[in-house]
């Protein structure tokens, strides 16, 4: 993945695309890579400005500890979520042939 | 695989991974139920399916179960945060794993060995687990597969991922690791450490260098071992591997291999081209977590006394070495309150000890319901000489399986204390029976000895305390 200094490639796009199983022509990868160089664009403004004093903020919220008491609540009927799914066998999901082992 | 000889130039380098599972009553982000071995995807609701609008909460015990691992661990417990793991497999339905990336809420601590030797602990984080996809077709293999099948009753299962640093030189040590670390595991009370039911799973990092080298060689990370068995075949096969492969001229490629237990050797699970970008990012959906110094305080106050420590407490108490199998058995087992409800002395200490690692081990549901009073009473018996050991396993035995009173079952069975008086009657006559192998022993042949405790316990009909006739016999003999 390219830093944000680097000027994004159309590789960069083409894995990216890859992780998240897109598939993509490749008049979508050079549209797709100038669209997202822009965005990396602005990005590099908010780069630029002195976070030295900054605390890393992964979230918005002033809010820490938000936590539940470890009590059972009801799960969801089996047949209802099943039958929502596209195939079953054996009362589980069933998908297709799997490539490799999980990672 | 490679000669004795070729190993003494070569150094094997252990990093393990131990996924453990905790032992909270639900899962780590939802109110489904957490349970091993019930009916399929019966345990499931919006969040541990994915669902579209569904948000995670986190679950209290677990973070404070990881933290009784990180203290136990003499990490420091500290502010952290979740992050999604994204990839694309079926056994997550999400697409992600909610797992803690660049600040894991247990860092830099230590584990301590029997033998003393120290492994460092890099990290033990909080995330969740995946669900169970069962391989359809061409024999359960899944290259072979022509479909899989997914139950996600474990999916959002709490677990720790517990990291040691690259420690250990050995299977052997590896093993004794996994051994520790689980006894701690099942001490705090955080997981039943369960290798056998998938509650803890062990990966192993492993990598060659020559002896003497500093500069650790490449690793590959060895996943799928079900037992310690497992888990020390595994790394000696790998270790194999890549030494030949070194001295054959070749370089060991970083990847993930897959331990195969029939084949007895490790395969390589995917090509490099495949590595992984997992695209670490915060958890929009899950706020920090941020221990307060008074809960870990609490957390750490709380918490039982560990294995070692009980080891060593045991050990003292009974006079046996600090690595006695006997004792290690007994806190493995979690069985100490049984012996120090029987221990009123060094003497019955060490009986007690053994009555526990020898008899009552093998028999863990008798244990359980092993009527404390009783066992004391039994091992008493036996360190004060009314039973002898023979005779105290036959009684314990009897009380594991019907229950009762040691001395009224020891008098039903006709194990009558015998008095010292009598023992040395029959000692003399033993003696004076066959002065030939007498003079013998006395003479020096030490093997002799074995008749005339066999004569002694034919005579006594087994009553006789073995141990106090030998020292009887020598005795006679002066030395």
């Amino acid at each position: 993945m390219a830093t944000m200094s680097a000027r994004i490639t159309t590789q960069d796009v083409a894995h990216v695309a890859q992780l998240a199983r897109l598939e993509l022509t490749e008049e979508e990868l050079e549209r797709f890579t100038g669209q997202l160089a822009a965005v990396l664009e602005h990005a590099r403004d908010v780069e630029a400005l002195d976070t030295a004093g900054v605390a890393p903020t992964a979230h918005p919220l002033p809010l820490r500890n938000v936590l539940r008491d470890d009590i059972v609540g009801p799960s969801l009927p089996r047949a209802e979520v099943l039958a929502a799914a596209p195939s079953v066998e054996a009362d589980r999901f069933r998908v297709p042939r799997i490539l490799g082992e999980a990672p | 695989m490679t000669t004795g000889e070729a190993r003494t130039d070569w150094e094997t380098v252990i990093g393990l991974e131990v996924h453990c599972e905790l032992r909270t009553q639900t899962k780590l982000f939802c109110a489904c139920r957490n349970s091993f071995g019930e009916e399929p995807n019966t345990n499931i609701c919006p969040v541990c399916l994915g669902l579209p609008g569904s948000l995670p909460v986190l679950n209290r015990t677990a973070v404070e179960y990881a933290m009784r691992i990180g203290t136990a661990l003499h990490c420091r417990i500290q502010a952290s945060q979740f992050h999604r793991k994204n990839y694309f497999y079926p056994d997550m339905p999400k697409d992600y794993q909610i797992s803690q990336y660049d600040v894991p809420i247990n860092a830099d601590g230590w584990l301590d060995l029997p033998s003393g030797q120290r492994v460092g602990i890099v990290r033990a984080h909080l995330e969740e687990d995946t669900g169970k996809t069962t391989h359809m077709g061409g024999g359960g293999r899944i290259h072979d597969a022509a479909h899989s099948l997914v139950d996600y009753n474990r999916s959002g299962v709490p677990l720790v991922e517990i990291v040691s640093a690259p420690d250990m030189r050995s299977a052997e040590e590896a093993r004794a690791y996994v051994d520790e670390l689980r006894a701690i595991l099942v001490a705090t009370g955080a997981s039943d450490g369960k290798m056998e039911e998938g509650s803890l799973r062990v990966d192993a990092n492993v990598s060659v260098r020559r002896r003497g080298e500093t500069a650790f060689g490449t690793r590959c990370e060895i996943k799928n071992m079900n037992s310690l068995r497992s888990l020390g075949r595994a790394i000696d096969y790998e270790a194999a591997r890549q030494i030949a492969l070194i001295e054959a001229g070749g370089a060991v490629t970083q990847e993930t291999r897959h331990w195969d237990e029939n084949a007895g050797r490790t395969g390589s699970m995917r090509s490099k081209e495949e590595a992984y970008d997992y695209r670490y990012f915060p958890e929009p959906d899950l706020v920090p977590v941020d221990p307060s110094p008074e809960w870990i305080a609490a957390v750490a106050a709380e918490l039982p006394r560990l294995p070692a420590e009980r080891r060593a407490a045991l050990a003292a108490a009974s006079g046996l070495p600090g690595d006695s199998e006997a004792v290690a058995t007994v806190v493995r087992l979690g069985l100490d309150d049984l012996v120090e409800a029987a221990a009123a002395s060094t003497a019955t200490a060490s009986v007690a000890v053994r009555r526990v690692a020898n008899e009552v081990a093998s028999d863990p549901e008798a244990a359980a319901r092993l009527d404390r009073v009783a066992f004391a009473r039994l091992v008493a018996m036996e360190a004060g000489g009314e039973l002898t050991s023979a005779q105290a396993r036959t009684v314990l035995k009897a009380i594991m399986d019907e229950g009762g009173d040691p001395a009224a079952v020891a008098a039903q069975l006709g194990f009558e204390a015998m008095d010292s008086g009598d023992l040395d009657r029959v000692v003399d006559e033993v003696i004076a029976g066959s002065p030939d192998e007498w003079a013998r022993f006395c003479a020096g042949e030490e093997k002799l000895q074995g008749l005339f405790i066999g004569a002694i316990k034919k005579a006594t009909e087994g009553k006789a305390d073995l141990k106090a006739a030998s020292t009887l016999l020598r005795a006679r003999r002066g030395g």
